[in-house]
């Protein structure tokens, strides 16, 4: 119960970093199979509504967090960029699979060899696809980099 | 189900889908190229496939394409779906619909220079560590 004479003692620093992790919306950008994976996360068996993070939102104004899931193509990559600058800080970006962290298996003309030409990455997740298991840890080790960071980025 | 393939040079082609339209073809299901790089000449080949669902047939119709003059009419008036397929073949090969009402790239990027499809064009890999990938122009 939450009665007036309790007396929570922090930092400004750490609340506001717990305070980032605990409610870190992401933007919809799911661009092949990894986005099934990611869905899969945010539905019913994984859950990711257990961090707050349930509600992808269709507009990167409202975002904080881009999981880039799957390849990017040349043609899309100012799309992503767009999408990137459109959102407000602070932001985190995660590369989840191999495609969006290297090109993966499509080494050609067409894709973006690696996510981290265009934004900045936090976050590789490694797999093809990363199941929700993989997702989620790559999330969770995101809350550590983050309660472990400076606030000022 | 009957099925027909039809050669046809690049001045009689327009001619020919015309007939295949009035012969009661309703659909154009497929519209895609060859590129026959040292293998063949003339190097390309336009195909295109026709279905007649109310006759229960299908038609495949042959175009030799020469290199030097890569251009042939559009039947996008005849069959409107004909449309994107015609814009990824000239992506894609740089084969040139006349009349066509939007004759612009589909797939890669409006200032892309080149087209992918083409034999003799690179598969635009990079070298990758650990794996030796020799880089392709």
């Amino acid at each position: 119960m939450f009665t007036p004479d309790n007396i929570l003692t922090t930092t400004i620093d750490k609340a506001v970093r717990w305070s980032r992790t605990q409610s870190m919306w992401p933007v919809t950008f799911g661009l092949a199979c990894c986005a099934i994976e990611m869905m899969a996360a945010g539905s019913a068996k994984y859950d990711l509504a257990r961090y707050g993070m349930e509600v992808f939102r269709a507009s990167p104004r409202q975002a904080d967090l881009m999981i880039v899931a799957g390849r990017v193509s040349q043609k899309m990559a100012p799309v992503l960029r767009q999408v990137y600058d459109q959102m407000a800080e602070p932001k985190w970006v995660i590369a989840m699979g191999a495609c969006s962290s290297t090109g993966g298996m499509f080494n050609n003309y067409a894709l973006v060899q690696g996510v981290d030409h265009i934004v900045p990455v936090d976050i590789y997740v490694p797999g093809c696809p990363p199941g929700p298991q993989s997702l989620m840890h790559g999330i969770l080790t995101l809350h550590q980099k983050i309660m472990d960071g400076e606030i000022n980025r | 189900m009957k099925s027909e393939v039809i050669n046809v040079n690049a001045e009689e082609y327009k001619e020919v889908i015309t007939n295949i339209k009035k012969d009661g073809y309703e659909m154009m299901v497929d519209l895609t190229a060859v590129d026959w790089y040292r293998k063949k000449e003339p190097r390309f080949e336009l195909v295109v496939q026709f279905l007649s669902v109310s006759k229960n047939s299908r038609k495949t119709v042959k175009v030799k394409i020469n290199d030097e003059n890569l251009n042939i009419q559009t039947i996008t008036d005849l069959y409107p779906g004909a449309n994107f397929y015609e814009r990824e073949v000239f992506d894609m090969f740089g084969i040139e619909f006349e009349n066509h009402p939007d004759m612009t790239r589909i797939l890669m990027p409006d200032d892309w220079v080149g087209h992918p499809l083409r034999k003799n064009y690179g598969s635009g890999r990079i070298p990758v560590q650990f794996k030796n990938a020799p880089k392709v122009e």
